[in-house]
């Protein structure tokens, strides 16, 4: 299987930058494999992304069009070349840093047009590339480089917040489902319109450490143990719920 | 070559337009197919105009969310393969910045027209400024050339956005054009030529679209959707795209180029007018809608046989060092006129040794003849 993915990286990209036990890394191998799947044609396919660590799963891995650009702004960019040329397959794939805080305004508007492109939202819940700062995505109570007592604020509900906008294909999956989110991507490829699918990818280095989640195995334990489906959530109390995240596709 | 004559297919003959409407027929000549905006006092005519006339030659016409979104989409589509322009005001103006310096790092042909008003901030939105002549070449961080045009007319306008999209192809850097409240809204006779001059970017398959042999060349740019498997980044980058963001070398090398490509053929680029310098003792340097009232003031001085005379930037940026170095040598005295607190008298004092004085009005009004006229008899 690895192999086969080979055609899909640029040539001469022998490793990727990604810290140890990152998620990144997991989540570029599952879109190239939804990608080999449906055998999309690689020459008509733009990957967009912004800064930020998850702005290098495409740039300069993938072997299509890569438009790595500003922080937040990937969207604005992809509007304007899926405006243009209707016949790229546009991919967007960043950051929740760079997506739904400093790009935040460019979501919802990108959502509410429902222009088609495909949206992968890599969420590690932290600044990681600039040393694990408090996001908009952080849960409540997390410690972090500048939340050390804990973040007092809560965090977007990404998915309610693109639905709410216009999206018309939502999906959650972490890291750790990876034939759920194989699918969900492949689903996304096939369809037309504004698809978003948030993934969570576990950050060791910068959120783990910082919350006794020091090893790579604690955070993907971590992630199993509280990803949850629409279905096993509806029968939890509150206080179950609280540290649970729902997975699933929320609008398809 | 990939200059080549076009029939102007949509208007010909003589029209009587707004400077904002002339420059929208010149961007739809020109071969613009997309324009990405936000509405903004003075410039919002030309998106209007846009909307529509987009629309009849089959182009691509959004209202974004904001700015910022406006300049990027430009930027997306010009790499998609669009001729893509955007206007706007300086409070949009100041938003674009980041993303012009992602359109000069990353070679991408766009044109911008920046309809100036009184500034700083909101400042007087319906009324006149030329404060941004200096942000248009230092608006974002470090080091990048541009090509900036300032136009007195609505022929200007539609003059200079042709020439802003040819130059901005054959450089692949952003172009500007700097108009004012002024000289947006003005509306006068306008002669659309039966044929224009078109500079498209020049392709070329499997040559590096970011680095050439020569320090200030100019590498052939493809689009999405060709098969080249483009590496776009606003990261330093190598001929072939790839992120290098620790090789002092290569970033050395790139921003040598960026700004080489456009500083080596300033010859070609830059455009100035002169009015009776023949044997003037005093010169006005002048641009944009205050070139007119400069120049109305010299001609009522030369009547009275006084030896003034005016030299007009018809280019901005890049700064045409050799004829005002020259004019300097001329005359005794440059008088710089400007609305904005002396930015272009600023650069003037760069390049001459004889006195400059400037004369600014910030009050959101044009600067009136008579005031020139008054001036000038000062200096005289």
């Amino acid at each position: 299987m690895v192999r086969a993915l080979e055609k899909y990286i640029r040539p001469g990209i022998k490793t990727t930058p990604f810290c140890p036990g990152c998620g990144h890394g997991i989540l570029m191998g599952l879109i190239l494999r939804a990608i080999d799947e449906l055998q999309m044609d690689m020459k008509k396919m733009l990957f967009v992304s912004g800064i930020g660590c998850a702005a290098w799963i495409p740039s300069p891995h993938y072997n299509g069009d890569t438009l790595h650009t500003l922080h937040g702004r990937a969207l604005a960019f992809a509007t304007g070349a899926k405006l243009f040329n209707p016949e790229l397959c546009v991919m967007v794939i960043s950051g929740d840093g760079d997506l739904s805080s400093i790009g935040g305004n460019h979501l919802i508007h990108a959502a509410r047009r429902n222009l088609d492109l495909k949206v992968i939202c890599a969420n590690n819940m932290i600044y990681g590339m600039t040393g694990g700062q408090v996001a908009s995505t952080t849960p409540k109570g997390t410690k972090t480089s500048t939340t050390d007592e804990g973040n007092p604020y809560p965090p977007f509900d990404l998915c309610r917040l693109v639905k709410a906008a216009g999206a018309t294909y939502v999906a959650r999956y972490s890291v750790t489902q990876p034939v759920a989110l194989v699918r969900a991507i492949k689903r996304i490829l096939l369809r037309e319109g504004f698809s978003f699918i948030e993934v969570l990818s576990p950050c060791p280095t910068q959120y783990g450490r910082r919350n006794r989640l020091d090893r790579p195995e604690d955070l993907i334990r971590d992630l199993i143990r509280r990803c949850v489906t629409e279905e096993e959530a509806e029968g939890m109390t509150d206080e179950e719920l609280a540290e649970k995240i729902i997975t699933g596709e929320f609008l398809a | 070559m990939p200059l080549k004559s076009l029939q102007s297919s949509f208007l010909k003959g003589t029209f009587y337009l707004s400077g904002n409407e002339a420059s929208a027929e010149g961007a739809i000549a020109a071969g613009c197919r997309f324009y990405a905006g936000y509405p903004i006092t003075p410039s919002s005519e030309l998106m209007e105009r846009m909307a529509f006339r987009l629309r009849e030659v089959g182009g691509v016409f959004i209202q974004m969310e904001d700015e910022i979104a406006s300049i990027c989409a430009v930027i997306g589509a010009s790499w998609a393969g669009a001729k893509a322009m955007t206007a706007t005001s300086g409070p949009g103006f100041s938003l674009m910045q980041e993303a012009i310096g992602y359109a000069a790092f990353t070679e991408t042909p766009c044109v911008i027209v920046d309809v100036q008003r009184a500034g700083p901030c909101t400042g007087q939105a319906t009324r006149v400024g030329s404060g941004d002549m200096m942000q248009v070449k230092w608006g974002s961080h470090g080091d990048y050339q541009i090509i900036a045009f300032s136009p007195w007319s609505s022929q200007e306008m539609y003059d200079f956005t042709i020439k802003a999209f040819n130059l901005s192809e054959k450089y692949r850097v952003p172009a500007f054009v700097m108009a004012d409240e002024a000289v947006g809204h003005l509306r006068e006779t306008v002669r659309i030529p039966e044929k224009i001059e078109i500079w498209n970017r020049k392709k070329q398959k499997g040559i590096p679209p970011f680095g050439t042999e020569e320090a200030d060349g100019v590498p052939p740019m493809p689009s999405f959707g060709e098969g080249e498997r483009l590496l776009v980044t606003g990261s330093t980058h190598d001929a072939l795209g790839y992120r290098k963001t620790d090789d002092p070398e290569v970033h050395s090398k790139l921003v040598q180029r960026i700004n080489l490509k456009i500083l080596n053929h300033r010859k070609e680029i830059v455009e100035t007018e002169e009015y009776f310098l023949e044997d003037a003792e005093v010169a006005i340097l002048s641009y944009g809608f205050t070139a007119r009232s400069s120049l109305y003031a010299v001609k009522g001085l030369r009547k009275e046989g006084r030896r003034v005379g005016m030299m007009r930037l018809k280019t901005i940026w890049p700064f045409p060092d050799e004829k005002v170095s020259e004019l300097g040598k001329k005359v005794r005295k440059i008088l710089v006129p400007e609305m904005n607190l002396g930015q272009v008298a600023g650069e003037v004092k760069k390049y001459v040794t004889c006195e400059v004085i400037s004369f600014n009005q910030t009050n959101g009004e044009i600067i009136r003849p008579e005031k020139i006229k008054e001036e000038l008899r000062k200096i005289l």
